[in-house]
């Protein structure tokens, strides 16, 4: 016998979708695309750490190409988001190109240019679906985590579109431990504007690492949450981004795994493509639109999304009861909490996340990403978490004469 | 039977859906109504492909899949016109 490397394990026939899905599509079904890492706001927890542009971002003929890429490929709809992807000045012209060539476009925005006008537009326009981001149902509590002024601004855009006939529009929660006793008051919110309510899972990517350990529910608010989605799970939108919940009982419905690299992957404002949108980390990156191939190749070909394409075998969940259910939970999370990625989800709602955080390395640091595009100056409302100053926290630990002193 | 799906008049996959292939068989994302619907075989596909080319939404399944799989065929087809991914073809 010759030594034999080792191989990955073969597709299965048949069965079950959620086990043809480890294996990977041979297109994204859940694709997002941030267009800009720009924004007007500076939220705390942003999931990308935007606020400034970066000089690389994709040209309007590259991003055009792209599109016709998705097209080929079949990938019928994207998920646009940023940064704030509105003040890119080709926006609507991407929008339409996406539209004209059979990309569907579901966009996420903090709702600064969806003016009258704009939103009659929108109204006119078929295969489009727009995403309101909304972080508290009251000024109070989204204002602290978004800035002063936004939930004005989403709200004037939520009417916008209620009274130019805009069908189908969304509010979009990150579910924090301020906002989840709001539940009710959203979807109250949300169906006075004839909107669908959108919640998902505030992971401690970005700049939301530097507040999960305050912001994330509790043990006791995630059963709350579970219960709440399971009283009202039919008429709420999830992404199926809290199938780490379903370890408490009954599945949520929807994909109970997770999709990253296999039907889910994030294309940067540069053209990187990461293996999720809660994963810019150069861990996780595949290869660059612009590279070669395009991005079909990255999709079928890198060498990262071939390893996330099969089964966990290994590691500490898969001995577990529930680890059907929850599938060992979100990578992103554990990554960022500087859990092992075979290991429990950092709200294990087994509680074994809690005890693996306590057991890491207290030298060890969390990993970072080594992108940052946060405004580095003043931005106008500029939010204060909870009434503290949202200044990056310096670590004890930092002994350096400079600690604490940003740069010229 | 589900209402809404006689399987012995013509039937076609619908004209807003398309079909894209997939190892384990084809994904059909309906295009007004923004859903996505899974094949999840081979013979699927080609049983809701081939319905244009025969009279009845039960021929095309007699033409292409063993008699002990039908039942469960037809009631893919069945799943498949209560999300409007197949339609009644006027013929």
């Amino acid at each position: 016998m010759t030594a034999v490397l080792p191989s990955r394990p073969e597709r299965p026939v048949g069965g079950r979708l959620i086990d043809q899905f480890e294996y990977g599509l041979d297109a994204p079904i859940c694709l997002t695309w941030e267009l800009t890492y720009a924004c007007n706001l500076a939220c705390v927890h942003c999931l990308s750490s935007s606020g400034r542009r970066d000089p690389r971002e994709l040209s309007t003929a590259e991003a055009e190409a792209v599109i016709d890429e998705l097209q080929r490929m079949q990938v019928f709809y994207v998920n646009v988001g940023g940064g704030e992807p509105t003040v890119r000045p080709d926006f609507w012209h991407l929008l339409d190109y996406a539209v004209g060539h059979d990309v569907g476009v579901k966009f996420s925005t903090n709702g600064i240019k969806l003016d009258r006008a704009r939103a009659e537009q929108l109204a006119r326009t078929d295969y489009v679906d727009v995403q309101i981001s909304l972080d508290g149902a009251t000024a109070e509590v989204n204002d602290a985590v978004r800035g002063t002024g936004s939930f004005v601004t989403a709200t004037r855009a939520l009417a916008n579109l209620a009274e130019a006939g805009m069908k189908d529009f969304k509010v979009s929660v990150v579910v924090t431990r301020e906002n989840v006793g709001q539940l009710d008051d959203f979807k109250a919110l949300t169906d006075s504007y004839g909107a669908q309510l959108r919640i998902t899972r505030f992971r401690p990517s970005g700049r939301g690492a530097d507040v999960w350990d305050r912001l994330h529910p509790t043990q006791q608010q995630q059963r709350e949450l579970y219960a709440w989605l399971l009283a009202n799970g039919d008429g709420v939108l999830t992404g199926d981004s809290f199938f780490h919940l379903s370890a408490l009982g009954e599945s949520l419905p929807g994909l109970n795994l997770c999709g990253a690299g296999r039907v889910v992957c994030l294309i940067d404002p540069v053209g990187d493509v990461y293996a999720c949108p809660f994963a810019i980390h150069e861990n996780f990156l595949a290869g660059n639109v612009r590279d070669e191939g395009g991005f079909q190749r990255v999709w079928r070909s890198s060498e990262l999304f071939a390893e996330l394409r099969s089964p966990q075998t290994g590691g500490a969940c898969t001995k577990c009861a529930h680890f059907d259910a929850c599938r060992g939970g979100c990578m992103a999370a554990k990554f960022f909490t500087g859990l092992p990625l075979d290991g429990p989800d950092p709200e294990c709602v087994q509680g074994y996340g809690e005890t693996a955080l306590a057991a890491r390395d207290s030298a060890a640091t969390t990993p970072r990403s080594h992108l940052d595009h946060s405004h580095t100056g003043p931005v106008r409302g500029q939010p204060t978490l909870l009434g503290m100053p949202a200044v990056p926290i310096v670590k004890i630990c930092d002994e350096s004469p400079l600690a604490g002193l940003a740069p010229g | 039977m589900t209402p809404g799906f006689d399987p012995d008049v013509p039937w076609q996959r619908a004209r807003s859906v398309a079909l894209r292939p997939e190892p384990f068989g084809a994904l059909a994302y309906h295009f007004g109504n923004r859903t996505l619907s899974f094949l999840k075989s081979q013979t699927l596909v080609t049983v809701v492909e081939s319905l244009a080319e025969h009279p009845t939404a039960r021929a095309a399944i007699e033409a292409g899949v063993p008699e002990g799989q039908r039942p469960a065929y037809l009631k893919a087809l069945a799943d498949l016109a209560r999300t409007q991914m197949i339609e009644v073809r006027s013929s």
